[in-house]
């Protein structure tokens, strides 16, 4: 085996060992709070990750697909507040991905034709548009939020059984990880690479721009909306506190930390993230300005490595192999978003 | 799109003849909305227009000019800004003083952000909206730990009337607010009259169009850039006292009038003055009309409106009405 392999298959195998007897290792506070917490806060995160790294599409729209989602899955069953709607919970699942996917679309159609920065405002303003929607909206939640929400059997009380949610939460995670990986060397997941790259040049080839980057956001919205529904039941409630700006940036923070390039890179935001708010609140030096320190982190990472803590990963292995195996140059980070300018459409005059 | 627009003004032109009291005080109310809306945008598109930067802590901004007036003008009184009435008991300086400190401060800390995060980003401009909003998370939580979470009131100048009476219908209406839209047109005008009439205008429009021949033609663009980004934040310093006299000023704000400026420019157009006037305006109106003249039992549901705006507008014209590409 290589040293090349090693770098790159050690870590993940030891990853996959830990985060399955993870139940037998972590006490069942830790477990449910800061595992299973990073394991859909990861999912949350990796729709914007695979927005940003492999369509060019920086959206900061995901918690509010993510909120409708949770809030339609919410709403339509049993629960204190919200509408009078009891569904069996697997089919108010079904409805919630459905309604995100259908939001998803409707958003995308609008913003696709808007690149880089406005497309960006565009999500922005949308997410606190549907936020102060919920907010304000007491037949679906008001402040108060959807509470006590009638989960599926399976998932059984997260309080008391917290390895089911785990499971639960892992298994989506790998789900959604395998799909987006193989979408991304799908021709499909090509042609989304393309329009990032070169929106001119695929439209020239034939290919329909708008629709593909429609496409693309209906397919982070599907993803969004798993971590919502995620949080639903683990939460067992959903409020409009937890779609408000604070958590958008929250899950930008979380995507940027572990690098908008690499689909693995949310999942390693989400535990660094939690692992910190845990440890955060138990020590007494920073008090309650546990969100100075996360602005402060977050500004360190955007200003001395945009490909966030992957990015670093990626360097210290490349220096490594590059020391000890001369020749081999190892792989080669893809796409760096945050370096580049967004690409305007050709027919626009682009400012060098 | 015009049959929308038809149903809308017909609608409120039936609402407004069953009672035009109620109706001349909504639009009042939404226009002066308007105008402290408009003092606030103009900040952020100018920044936006000229170095391509969407300063997401423009609303912090706001905030921070908030309640750094209040506490100055606590301290100038020694709390007894306001009487046990209600009534306002504070002179002209302690309102004018706190007014030009907390704005002058604002527009300094702008400047600070701006010289020691953005220039040398100068051009990248996810990552610079991306720093910006790093720096909101930490204002944000900074200004929580100093000021608290309660909303606070600034007391305006005891010699402004408190309210004025209108020629109509014989209603009166709250001064401040009018005095709000009076300086609004006013820093709309001075805005106006600098960019199109004078040489530092000349040189700021001449930025918009194309930087680098500005640098080329021996300008020193980054003073520009510098000195706009100062006016930028002094504006959403100027829009924070006004509104935490004329409304109040609380933790949310920050985020407020962050939707607020993007949705005016996002309707108006980046980076064109004329564009966050009529942004303004239409977020002004549809926010106070909204409140009022939806059916009954279905007002809380306002915030699809402004949505629908932005979808109508962005349907049609996707850089915003008075948008041009870059």
């Amino acid at each position: 085996m290589t040293l090349e392999r090693a770098l790159r298959l050690g870590p993940a195998l030891g990853a996959v060992l830990v985060l399955v007897l993870a139940p037998l290792i972590f006490s069942d506070f830790y477990l449910s709070a800061v595992i299973t917490k990073a394991l859909w806060l990861g999912i949350a995160a990796v729709s914007l990750t695979f927005l940003a790294g492999y369509v060019g599409m920086v959206s900061l729209g995901q918690v509010a697909l993510y909120g409708i989602a949770g809030f339609t899955a919410a709403n339509l069953v049993e629960a204190d507040g919200g509408s009078k709607v009891a569904l069996n919970p697997w089919a108010a699942t079904l409805l919630g991905l459905l309604a995100a996917v259908a939001v998803g679309f409707l958003l995308g159609a609008i913003a696709s034709r808007s690149y880089g920065i406005y497309f960006l405002m565009i999500t922005l303003a949308s997410s606190v548009l549907v936020y102060l929607f919920f907010a304000q909206v007491t037949q679906l939640s008001g402040f108060g939020g959807v509470n006590n929400v009638d989960l599926p059997s399976v998932v059984g009380n997260p309080l008391q059984q917290p390895a089911r949610l785990f499971y639960i939460a892992l298994a989506v995670s790998a789900i959604v990880y395998l799909g987006l990986r193989y979408i991304t060397r799908a021709p499909l997941g090509l042609a989304f690479q393309g329009v990032r790259d070169d929106p001119a040049r695929m439209r020239a080839l034939g290919y329909n721009v708008p629709l593909l980057r429609t496409v693309a956001f209906a397919l982070g919205a599907l993803v969004a909306g798993l971590a919502g529904v995620l949080s639903v039941w683990w939460n067992t409630r959903i409020s409009p506190g937890s779609i408000s700006l604070p958590q958008t940036i929250d899950l930008l923070v979380i995507a940027v930390i572990g690098g908008l390039y690499r689909l693995e890179g949310a999942w390693v935001g989400a535990v660094v993230v939690t692992v910190l708010d845990n440890w955060l609140r138990g020590v007494d030096l920073v008090g309650n300005r546990f969100n100075t320190v996360i602005g402060a982190v977050f500004l360190a990472i955007v200003l001395i490595s945009p490909g966030g803590l992957m990015g670093i990963w990626d360097s210290l292995t490349n220096t490594l192999q590059s020391r000890f195996a001369p020749g081999s140059t190892g792989e080669e980070p893809g796409v760096i978003p945050l370096t580049q300018e967004a690409h305007p459409p050709s027919d626009r005059p682009v400012v060098p | 799109m015009a049959a929308v627009l038809a149903f809308v003004v017909a609608w409120v032109a039936y609402k407004a003849s069953q009672d035009p009291r109620v109706f001349v005080v909504v639009t009042l109310n939404g226009v002066t909305l308007a105008g402290l809306y408009f003092v606030v945008a103009s900040g952020f598109t100018l920044i936006f227009g000229l170095m391509r930067v969407v300063n997401m802590a423009h609303g912090s901004l706001y905030m921070l000019a908030g309640f750094f007036a209040f506490d100055l003008q606590d301290r100038l009184t020694g709390g007894d800004a306001t009487s046990a009435f209600g009534s306002s008991e504070a002179g002209v300086g302690d309102w004018v003083i706190p007014l030009v400190v907390a704005s002058l401060a604002v527009g300094v800390i702008g400047l600070v952000m701006q010289q020691l995060f953005l220039r040398w980003n100068q051009g990248q401009e996810l990552r610079q909206a991306l720093i910006t909003i790093a720096i909101a998370v930490i204002i944000a939580d900074q200004a929580l730990a100093h000021f608290g979470g309660v909303a606070q009131e600034l007391a305006p100048p005891s010699v402004l009337p408190e309210s004025v009476k209108l020629p109509v219908y014989g209603l009166s209406y709250p001064f401040f607010r009018i005095f709000v839209l009076l300086a609004a047109i006013a820093v709309g005008l001075v805005l106006w009259a600098v960019i199109q009439r004078t040489r530092y205008g000349m040189i700021v429009r001449a930025g918009v169009d194309d930087r680098h021949m500005v640098s080329a033609l021996g300008i020193n663009i980054q003073l520009v850039f510098a000195g706009a980004f100062f006016v930028g934040a002094f504006l959403a310093g100027l829009g924070g006292v006004l509104g935490g006299t004329m409304i109040s000023v609380d933790k949310g704000n920050d985020t407020q009038y962050l939707l607020i400026s993007l949705i005016v420019v996002i309707i108006g157009g980046m980076g064109s003055l004329g564009g966050a006037a009529l942004g303004a305006l239409a977020l002004g109106l549809v926010d106070s009309f909204g409140d009022v003249y939806l059916p009954m039992g279905y007002t809380n549901y306002s915030v699809l409106l402004i949505f629908a705006m932005l979808v109508l507008v962005l349907a049609v014209r996707p850089l915003g009405l008075f948008g041009r590409p870059a």
